[in-house]
Protein backbone atom coordinates (compact mmCIF):
# COMPACT_ATOMS: atom_id res chain seq x y z
CA UNK A 1 0.00 0.00 0.00
CA UNK A 2 2.73 2.36 -0.76
CA UNK A 3 1.70 3.53 -3.67
CA UNK A 4 -1.49 4.92 -1.96
CA UNK A 5 0.79 7.07 0.55
CA UNK A 6 2.68 8.88 -2.19
CA UNK A 7 -0.10 9.23 -3.75
CA UNK A 8 -1.49 11.30 -0.78
CA UNK A 9 1.54 12.98 -0.31
CA UNK A 10 1.94 13.79 -3.53
CA UNK A 11 -1.63 15.02 -3.51
CA UNK A 12 -0.72 16.93 -0.72
CA UNK A 13 1.99 18.77 -1.81
CA UNK A 14 0.27 19.67 -4.98
CA UNK A 15 -2.40 21.10 -3.03
CA UNK A 16 -0.30 22.63 -0.97
CA UNK A 17 1.88 24.28 -3.73
CA UNK A 18 -1.61 25.56 -4.94
CA UNK A 19 -2.84 27.16 -2.50
CA UNK A 20 0.33 28.89 -1.57
CA UNK A 21 0.87 30.08 -5.33
CA UNK A 22 -3.26 31.15 -5.37
CA UNK A 23 -2.67 32.75 -1.94
CA UNK A 24 0.30 34.75 -3.19
CA UNK A 25 -1.39 35.51 -6.25
CA UNK A 26 -3.89 37.25 -4.53
CA UNK A 27 -1.64 38.61 -1.87
CA UNK A 28 0.65 40.11 -4.80
CA UNK A 29 -1.06 42.96 -6.51
CA UNK A 30 -1.98 44.91 -3.11
CA UNK A 31 1.45 45.25 -2.10
CA UNK A 32 2.67 45.97 -5.77
CA UNK A 33 2.24 49.30 -7.29
CA UNK A 34 -1.10 51.19 -6.45
CA UNK A 35 -1.76 50.83 -2.68
CA UNK A 36 -4.91 52.96 -1.57
CA UNK A 37 -4.87 55.47 1.01
CA UNK A 38 -6.61 54.42 4.50
CA UNK A 39 -9.76 57.09 4.44
CA UNK A 40 -10.24 58.62 7.41
CA UNK A 41 -13.55 57.24 9.15
CA UNK A 42 -16.94 58.64 10.49
CA UNK A 43 -16.59 60.44 13.87
CA UNK A 44 -12.85 59.20 13.55
CA UNK A 45 -11.49 62.83 15.14
CA UNK A 46 -14.27 63.08 17.90
CA UNK A 47 -12.59 63.99 21.05
CA UNK A 48 -9.27 65.10 19.58
CA UNK A 49 -6.71 66.78 21.44
CA UNK A 50 -3.92 67.83 18.90
CA UNK A 51 -0.37 67.33 20.24
CA UNK A 52 -1.26 64.22 22.62
CA UNK A 53 2.85 63.39 24.33
CA UNK A 54 4.77 60.24 23.24
CA UNK A 55 4.64 57.76 25.91
CA UNK A 56 5.55 54.59 27.41
CA UNK A 57 2.24 53.45 28.11
CA UNK A 58 -1.15 55.24 28.66
CA UNK A 59 -2.09 55.32 32.22
CA UNK A 60 -2.11 51.54 33.64
CA UNK A 61 -1.70 50.26 30.62
CA UNK A 62 -3.40 46.29 30.61
CA UNK A 63 -4.94 46.90 26.94
CA UNK A 64 -2.79 46.85 23.46
CA UNK A 65 -3.10 49.05 20.27
CA UNK A 66 -1.17 47.96 17.30
CA UNK A 67 -0.92 48.50 14.28
CA UNK A 68 0.93 49.38 10.61
CA UNK A 69 1.69 52.50 8.69
CA UNK A 70 3.16 52.07 5.17
CA UNK A 71 2.72 54.75 2.47
CA UNK A 72 0.79 54.65 -0.87
CA UNK A 73 1.63 52.98 -4.08
CA UNK A 74 4.42 50.44 -3.23
CA UNK A 75 3.19 50.15 0.17
CA UNK A 76 6.18 50.39 1.62
CA UNK A 77 6.64 50.38 5.98
CA UNK A 78 6.96 54.30 7.11
CA UNK A 79 9.57 54.01 10.12
CA UNK A 80 9.39 56.99 12.90
CA UNK A 81 5.53 58.31 12.10
CA UNK A 82 3.89 59.40 15.26
CA UNK A 83 0.85 57.63 15.94
CA UNK A 84 -1.69 59.30 18.02
CA UNK A 85 -4.47 56.95 20.39
CA UNK A 86 -7.53 57.83 22.46
CA UNK A 87 -10.59 56.60 23.66
CA UNK A 88 -12.87 55.89 26.69
CA UNK A 89 -11.71 53.72 28.90
CA UNK A 90 -11.68 52.49 32.52
CA UNK A 91 -9.40 55.55 33.29
CA UNK A 92 -11.59 58.07 31.81
CA UNK A 93 -13.77 59.46 28.55
CA UNK A 94 -12.43 60.21 25.82
CA UNK A 95 -11.90 63.93 25.65
CA UNK A 96 -9.88 63.76 29.24
CA UNK A 97 -6.33 64.30 28.55
CA UNK A 98 -4.91 61.42 30.67
CA UNK A 99 -6.66 59.26 27.89
CA UNK A 100 -4.59 60.15 24.91
CA UNK A 101 -0.88 59.54 24.21
CA UNK A 102 1.22 58.74 21.05
CA UNK A 103 3.90 56.48 19.82
CA UNK A 104 6.08 56.24 17.32
CA UNK A 105 6.80 53.16 14.74
CA UNK A 106 9.52 50.89 14.21
CA UNK A 107 11.59 50.27 11.34
CA UNK A 108 8.95 47.90 10.53
CA UNK A 109 6.37 50.37 10.00
CA UNK A 110 5.16 48.80 13.20
CA UNK A 111 3.65 50.53 16.12
CA UNK A 112 2.10 48.93 19.74
CA UNK A 113 0.99 51.21 22.57
CA UNK A 114 -0.23 49.73 25.83
CA UNK A 115 -3.14 51.69 27.33
CA UNK A 116 -6.23 51.10 29.63
CA UNK A 117 -9.14 48.60 29.22
CA UNK A 118 -11.75 50.32 26.27
CA UNK A 119 -15.19 49.91 27.50
CA UNK A 120 -18.14 50.78 25.28
CA UNK A 121 -19.03 54.49 25.27
CA UNK A 122 -22.00 55.77 22.77
CA UNK A 123 -23.11 52.41 22.23
CA UNK A 124 -19.53 50.64 20.87
CA UNK A 125 -16.14 49.96 22.04
CA UNK A 126 -13.93 51.94 19.82
CA UNK A 127 -10.98 53.62 19.97
CA UNK A 128 -9.52 56.40 18.06
CA UNK A 129 -6.11 56.79 16.16
CA UNK A 130 -4.56 59.90 14.22
CA UNK A 131 -1.96 60.43 11.99
CA UNK A 132 -1.92 64.45 12.02
CA UNK A 133 2.53 65.19 11.54
CA UNK A 134 2.03 67.24 8.49
CA UNK A 135 4.67 64.87 6.05
CA UNK A 136 1.58 63.01 4.65
CA UNK A 137 -2.33 63.96 4.83
CA UNK A 138 -3.96 63.50 8.20
CA UNK A 139 -5.82 60.77 9.11
CA UNK A 140 -8.29 59.95 11.54
CA UNK A 141 -9.32 56.10 12.41
CA UNK A 142 -12.20 54.68 14.38
CA UNK A 143 -11.66 51.06 14.76
CA UNK A 144 -14.45 48.97 16.70
CA UNK A 145 -13.93 46.02 18.93
CA UNK A 146 -15.63 42.75 17.78
CA UNK A 147 -15.93 41.83 21.08
CA UNK A 148 -16.30 44.53 24.33
CA UNK A 149 -13.94 41.72 26.22
CA UNK A 150 -10.84 42.11 24.05
CA UNK A 151 -7.91 43.43 25.22
CA UNK A 152 -6.34 44.67 22.29
CA UNK A 153 -7.16 46.46 18.68
CA UNK A 154 -5.61 46.80 15.37
CA UNK A 155 -5.75 49.47 13.06
CA UNK A 156 -4.00 49.95 9.64
CA UNK A 157 -2.91 53.10 8.09
CA UNK A 158 -2.00 53.34 4.60
CA UNK A 159 -0.46 57.53 4.26
CA UNK A 160 -0.81 59.62 0.81
CA UNK A 161 2.14 62.83 0.98
CA UNK A 162 0.33 65.74 1.53
CA UNK B 1 -75.60 27.01 41.26
CA UNK B 2 -75.09 30.45 40.15
CA UNK B 3 -72.82 31.62 43.12
CA UNK B 4 -69.90 30.22 43.02
CA UNK B 5 -70.08 30.04 39.40
CA UNK B 6 -69.77 33.79 39.72
CA UNK B 7 -67.01 34.41 42.52
CA UNK B 8 -64.80 31.76 40.20
CA UNK B 9 -64.71 34.33 37.24
CA UNK B 10 -64.46 37.20 39.47
CA UNK B 11 -61.29 35.28 40.97
CA UNK B 12 -60.66 34.40 37.21
CA UNK B 13 -60.52 37.92 36.38
CA UNK B 14 -59.00 39.26 39.20
CA UNK B 15 -55.71 37.06 38.84
CA UNK B 16 -55.83 37.60 34.96
CA UNK B 17 -55.45 41.29 35.77
CA UNK B 18 -52.98 40.83 38.89
CA UNK B 19 -50.87 38.49 35.88
CA UNK B 20 -51.61 41.37 33.39
CA UNK B 21 -50.28 43.99 36.12
CA UNK B 22 -47.30 41.96 37.63
CA UNK B 23 -46.05 41.34 33.70
CA UNK B 24 -46.18 45.14 32.93
CA UNK B 25 -44.48 46.24 35.82
CA UNK B 26 -41.72 43.50 35.71
CA UNK B 27 -41.35 44.39 31.65
CA UNK B 28 -40.49 48.15 32.85
CA UNK B 29 -38.56 47.59 35.78
CA UNK B 30 -36.46 44.50 35.05
CA UNK B 31 -34.69 46.46 32.28
CA UNK B 32 -34.13 49.44 34.47
CA UNK B 33 -32.71 47.20 37.65
CA UNK B 34 -30.52 45.06 35.20
CA UNK B 35 -29.14 48.69 33.84
CA UNK B 36 -28.50 49.84 37.62
CA UNK B 37 -26.60 46.89 38.22
CA UNK B 38 -24.22 47.53 34.58
CA UNK B 39 -20.47 47.13 35.04
CA UNK B 40 -20.25 50.33 32.73
CA UNK B 41 -21.53 52.78 35.54
CA UNK B 42 -17.99 52.70 37.08
CA UNK B 43 -16.73 54.45 34.10
CA UNK B 44 -19.20 56.49 33.29
CA UNK B 45 -19.94 59.56 34.87
CA UNK B 46 -23.70 61.40 37.01
CA UNK B 47 -24.46 62.97 33.90
CA UNK B 48 -23.18 60.52 31.56
CA UNK B 49 -25.58 57.58 33.57
CA UNK B 50 -28.47 59.93 33.99
CA UNK B 51 -28.98 60.44 29.78
CA UNK B 52 -28.61 56.34 29.56
CA UNK B 53 -31.24 55.71 32.35
CA UNK B 54 -33.05 58.33 30.46
CA UNK B 55 -33.30 56.47 27.30
CA UNK B 56 -34.47 52.97 29.20
CA UNK B 57 -37.27 55.11 30.80
CA UNK B 58 -38.53 56.02 27.45
CA UNK B 59 -37.95 52.59 26.52
CA UNK B 60 -40.69 51.28 29.20
CA UNK B 61 -42.94 54.50 29.05
CA UNK B 62 -43.53 53.70 25.16
CA UNK B 63 -44.96 50.26 26.20
CA UNK B 64 -47.38 52.13 28.28
CA UNK B 65 -48.85 54.35 25.47
CA UNK B 66 -50.73 51.55 23.44
CA UNK B 67 -51.83 50.01 26.55
CA UNK B 68 -53.36 52.95 27.18
CA UNK B 69 -54.88 54.46 24.62
CA UNK B 70 -55.87 51.13 23.01
CA UNK B 71 -58.12 50.52 26.35
CA UNK B 72 -55.98 47.26 27.07
CA UNK B 73 -55.60 47.77 30.94
CA UNK B 74 -57.73 45.75 32.96
CA UNK B 75 -59.51 47.11 35.86
CA UNK B 76 -58.44 50.64 34.78
CA UNK B 77 -61.19 52.78 33.48
CA UNK B 78 -61.16 53.62 29.76
CA UNK B 79 -61.53 57.66 30.55
CA UNK B 80 -58.77 57.48 32.55
CA UNK B 81 -56.32 55.30 30.67
CA UNK B 82 -57.38 57.79 27.35
CA UNK B 83 -56.21 60.88 29.78
CA UNK B 84 -52.58 59.30 31.11
CA UNK B 85 -51.54 58.78 27.44
CA UNK B 86 -50.99 62.49 26.83
CA UNK B 87 -49.32 63.17 30.26
CA UNK B 88 -47.19 59.65 29.25
CA UNK B 89 -46.19 61.14 26.33
CA UNK B 90 -44.84 64.61 27.66
CA UNK B 91 -42.98 62.24 29.89
CA UNK B 92 -41.46 60.58 26.93
CA UNK B 93 -40.78 63.99 25.54
CA UNK B 94 -39.12 65.32 28.98
CA UNK B 95 -36.65 61.61 29.12
CA UNK B 96 -35.56 62.13 25.66
CA UNK B 97 -34.78 65.54 25.99
CA UNK B 98 -33.09 64.63 29.01
CA UNK B 99 -31.15 61.22 26.79
CA UNK B 100 -29.82 63.59 24.18
CA UNK B 101 -29.11 66.56 26.61
CA UNK B 102 -26.84 64.17 28.86
CA UNK B 103 -25.41 62.55 25.71
CA UNK B 104 -24.74 66.45 24.59
CA UNK B 105 -22.54 67.13 27.66
CA UNK B 106 -20.91 63.49 27.53
CA UNK B 107 -19.47 64.29 24.19
CA UNK B 108 -20.82 66.91 22.21
CA UNK B 109 -18.95 65.96 18.70
CA UNK B 110 -20.58 62.14 18.89
CA UNK B 111 -23.92 63.67 19.03
CA UNK B 112 -23.22 66.29 16.59
CA UNK B 113 -22.25 63.96 14.47
CA UNK B 114 -25.37 61.61 15.15
CA UNK B 115 -28.09 64.92 14.75
CA UNK B 116 -27.11 65.56 11.07
CA UNK B 117 -26.78 61.84 10.27
CA UNK B 118 -22.98 61.75 9.64
CA UNK B 119 -22.10 59.23 12.50
CA UNK B 120 -20.01 56.06 12.39
CA UNK B 121 -22.92 54.02 14.64
CA UNK B 122 -26.03 52.72 12.44
CA UNK B 123 -28.17 53.15 15.82
CA UNK B 124 -27.88 56.51 16.02
CA UNK B 125 -29.76 57.83 12.85
CA UNK B 126 -32.66 54.99 14.11
CA UNK B 127 -32.67 57.24 17.75
CA UNK B 128 -32.38 60.28 15.79
CA UNK B 129 -35.65 60.00 13.61
CA UNK B 130 -37.39 58.10 16.11
CA UNK B 131 -36.77 61.95 17.71
CA UNK B 132 -37.88 63.85 15.28
CA UNK B 133 -40.88 62.08 14.54
CA UNK B 134 -41.58 62.04 18.40
CA UNK B 135 -41.39 66.25 18.36
CA UNK B 136 -43.49 65.93 15.61
CA UNK B 137 -46.13 64.07 17.48
CA UNK B 138 -45.91 67.10 20.39
CA UNK B 139 -46.08 69.27 17.89
CA UNK B 140 -49.26 68.26 15.74
CA UNK B 141 -50.51 67.27 19.40
CA UNK B 142 -50.43 70.58 20.50
CA UNK B 143 -51.65 72.39 17.46
CA UNK B 144 -54.24 69.68 16.61
CA UNK B 145 -56.96 72.41 17.51
CA UNK B 146 -55.44 75.04 15.97
CA UNK B 147 -54.75 73.63 12.98
CA UNK B 148 -58.52 72.53 12.43
CA UNK B 149 -57.22 68.48 12.26
CA UNK B 150 -60.10 66.44 11.75
CA UNK B 151 -60.18 63.24 14.12
CA UNK B 152 -59.50 60.57 11.58
CA UNK B 153 -56.64 62.41 9.91
CA UNK B 154 -55.24 63.17 13.54
CA UNK B 155 -55.51 59.56 14.07
CA UNK B 156 -53.70 58.88 10.85
CA UNK B 157 -51.33 61.36 11.64
CA UNK B 158 -50.32 60.32 15.30
CA UNK B 159 -50.37 56.52 14.16
CA UNK B 160 -48.05 56.87 11.69
CA UNK B 161 -45.71 59.09 13.95
CA UNK B 162 -46.22 56.38 16.33
CA UNK B 163 -45.02 53.61 13.95
CA UNK B 164 -41.72 55.83 13.39
CA UNK B 165 -41.15 56.34 16.67
CA UNK B 166 -41.46 52.65 18.07
CA UNK B 167 -39.73 51.37 15.14
CA UNK B 168 -37.20 54.27 15.25
CA UNK B 169 -36.72 53.52 19.01
CA UNK B 170 -36.62 49.53 18.89
CA UNK B 171 -33.78 49.25 16.32
CA UNK B 172 -31.79 52.13 17.95
CA UNK B 173 -32.10 50.07 21.44
CA UNK B 174 -31.22 46.63 19.97
CA UNK B 175 -28.24 47.79 18.17
CA UNK B 176 -26.47 49.83 21.11
CA UNK B 177 -24.17 48.06 22.84
CA UNK B 178 -24.33 49.90 26.39
CA UNK B 179 -25.81 49.57 29.72
CA UNK B 180 -28.83 47.63 29.17
CA UNK B 181 -28.75 43.74 29.62
CA UNK B 182 -29.57 42.09 26.50
CA UNK B 183 -32.37 39.56 27.30
CA UNK B 184 -34.32 41.93 29.32
CA UNK B 185 -33.79 44.90 26.15
CA UNK B 186 -35.04 42.47 23.47
CA UNK B 187 -37.84 41.12 25.47
CA UNK B 188 -39.05 44.73 26.41
CA UNK B 189 -38.35 46.12 22.22
CA UNK B 190 -40.66 42.94 21.23
CA UNK B 191 -43.65 43.75 24.14
CA UNK B 192 -43.63 47.30 22.55
CA UNK B 193 -43.06 47.03 18.90
CA UNK B 194 -46.39 43.94 19.34
CA UNK B 195 -48.18 46.39 21.63
CA UNK B 196 -48.07 49.12 19.13
CA UNK B 197 -48.72 46.78 15.82
CA UNK B 198 -51.88 45.40 17.21
CA UNK B 199 -53.21 48.62 18.51
CA UNK B 200 -51.85 50.51 15.24
CA UNK B 201 -53.33 47.58 12.66
CA UNK B 202 -56.77 47.52 14.89
CA UNK B 203 -57.68 51.46 14.29
CA UNK B 204 -61.13 51.50 12.39
CA UNK B 205 -59.41 54.36 10.88
CA UNK B 206 -57.53 52.14 8.38
CA UNK B 207 -60.71 50.34 7.44
CA UNK B 208 -62.74 53.51 7.21
CA UNK B 209 -60.16 54.55 5.15
CA UNK B 210 -60.38 51.92 2.83
CA UNK B 211 -64.00 52.10 2.48
CA UNK B 212 -63.84 55.69 1.45
CA UNK B 213 -61.22 54.95 -0.73
CA UNK B 214 -63.17 52.55 -2.67
CA UNK B 215 -66.25 54.94 -3.12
Amino acid sequence: MSTDQINRRRFITATGAMIATGASGLLLPAHASNLAPTPTMRGGSNNYRPGAPIVERIGGGGFWMSGTVRRTGDGAPLAGQRIQIWAHTTEGYESEPQSHGATLTDENGKFRLEMPQIVPAFGQPHGHLAYDSGEYKTVFLRPVMPSSKDTNLEAHFVLEPA
Amino acid sequence: MSQPNKMRSTKHKFSRSALFWSALIAAIAIPLLFTAMSPLLAWRSPVYIAACFAGVFSLGLLLLQPLLIGGYMPDLPKHLARRAHPCVGALLLIAVVVHVGGLWITSPPDVIDALTFTSPTPFSNWGVVAMWALFATTFLAIFRRRLQLRARNWSIAHSLLALVIVIGTVVHAILIEGMMETFSKLILCALVFTATMKLIFGLRVWSDWRTSSKR
